[in-house]
């Protein structure tokens, strides 16, 4: 029959007890001679006080009482603890089933610790680099000003800004894994003290529980426990919740760092077109200058060409024979592909 | 009256309290029913102040059971109706 209950939904083990009654009361019977109303004989009939009450305020005063978030939360939370205990054959191991539980619940809270420093790590390094590229478009445009290509300025400040957006909400969420960070230490701080402190009782209560007055206490001890490990149950599914979410964000982010975020300005796919387009227009504007060297030589001295620097004249040197002809295309081939885009 | 936060711990919070409380009680249930997030987490950060302000935080080995149980610091009312959803 405890079988029975243990698979029971966790409402049905919290309603009135009509029709559970006989098996309940003969579960009783073997547990102790516990008097109605004591808190042992409200834990093994999978109510409590506060749940009980709470039923009977329900029906009788109707939806505001109904409505209220801290009596449902807390119904739902004892609910929950006396589910867990249903397992429990006897007090004793009903003691001993909730000490596993507190010794696997503090493991896995501490587990969950490591989890949210490692994402938190995360995201601090992702904000690193995107606070990096940030910086980077923002030197780009003042160098795409200076090349007179407000066209490029415009997109490496417009892909800032998206940027932007994105470490404002890292930061956000930031400060979230550090209200989670310091939840899941303070639960496993509590946890600590709470299963050294049970530890010791539960072989005295064990030792003493043929005595009514100890099965009161037990099912005192077991369902404060019982409370405080749900609770921690659930902080617990929160912050996995929270971290799964965070990891998510955090491997779109990577992929928008690996891509640059944006679409790609020249289509050569991946890379930084902006700078492969600065450059370009830095390199014709390089040729542009040293063939208006050449003509201004020519022009003046008539004088060798030899005058000529060498860098520049292993670049001049094919455009020599058409002056100034090759240069041009070029630079307007930048512009119109630039164009396309916008 | 013993109140917990979820994790954070339970509080003994003087009886006096309790109209305040259910006050705030109120407007986070009319905050949820009208989906106001703002009123929501309003109500929520003053329901937690005060409980930690008047209450005194209980030791961990105190087995004392709640009668009110306060969500998570920063839940959302998502986050409450999807606890809540647990009821059924």
């Amino acid at each position: 029959m405890v079988d029975l209950l243990a698979s029971a939904e966790p409402v049905a083990s919290a309603d009135p007890v009509a029709s559970d009654g006989p098996a309940l009361d003969g579960r009783l019977a073997t547990w102790s001679n516990a008097e109605p109303g004591s808190r042992a004989t409200q834990l093994a009939r999978g109510t409590t006080p506060d749940r009980a009450e709470q039923g009977q305020k329900n029906e009788d005063t109707g939806k505001a009482q109904s409505m209220s978030v801290l009596k449902r939360l807390s119904g739902i939370i004892q609910a929950k603890a006396n589910r867990a205990l249903d397992k429990a054959e006897n007090p004793a191991d009903m003691l001993d089933l909730s000490y596993e539980k507190q010794v696997e619940n503090l493991q896995k809270v501490r587990r969950a610790l490591a989890d949210v420093a490692t994402a938190r790590k995360r995201l601090e390094l992702q904000a690193t680099q995107l606070q990096a590229q940030a910086d980077k478009l923002q030197t780009q445009a003042r160098q795409a000003l200076a090349q007179n290509r407000e066209d490029l300025a415009r997109e490496a400040l417009a892909r800032r800004a998206t940027l932007g957006e994105q470490l404002q909400q890292l930061g956000a969420q930031h400060e979230q894994v550090e209200t989670q960070q310091q939840q899941l230490e303070t639960t496993a701080q509590r946890l600590q003290t709470q299963i050294e402190a049970f530890r010791t009782r539960k072989e005295t209560l064990k030792a003493t529980y043929q005595a009514s007055k100890a099965q009161a206490d037990i099912g005192a001890a077991v369902s404060g426990i019982s409370e405080s490990m749900t609770d921690a149950g659930m902080t617990l599914q929160r912050a996995e919740e929270k971290i799964n979410q965070m990891q998510a964000r955090a491997g779109a982010i990577d992929e928008l760092l690996e891509t640059g975020a944006l679409p790609d300005m020249l289509g050569t796919g991946g890379g930084d077109d902006i700078q492969r387009e600065l450059d370009r227009t830095a390199a014709s504007g390089q040729v542009d200058a040293e063939l208006a060297a050449m003509k201004a030589e020519l022009a003046g001295s008539g004088g060798g060409v030899g005058a000529l620097p060498p860098p520049a004249a292993a670049d001049a040197g094919t455009s020599t024979p058409a002056t100034g002809a090759p240069a041009e295309p070029d630079a307007r081939g930048g512009q119109d592909q630039g164009d396309e885009v916008r | 009256m013993i109140v917990r936060i979820l994790g954070e711990g339970r509080y003994d919070v003087p009886d006096a309290d309790l109209p305040a409380i259910e006050q705030l009680d109120d407007v986070m249930v009319d905050a949820m029913a009208r989906g106001d997030d703002g009123a929501f987490a309003a109500a929520l950060a003053d329901l937690i102040t005060q409980v930690r302000h008047d209450g005194t935080l209980l030791a961990p080995d105190d087995v004392r059971t709640s009668e009110l149980v306060v969500p998570h610091e920063g839940s959302t009312i998502e986050e409450v109706r999807a606890l809540l959803a647990e009821e059924s």
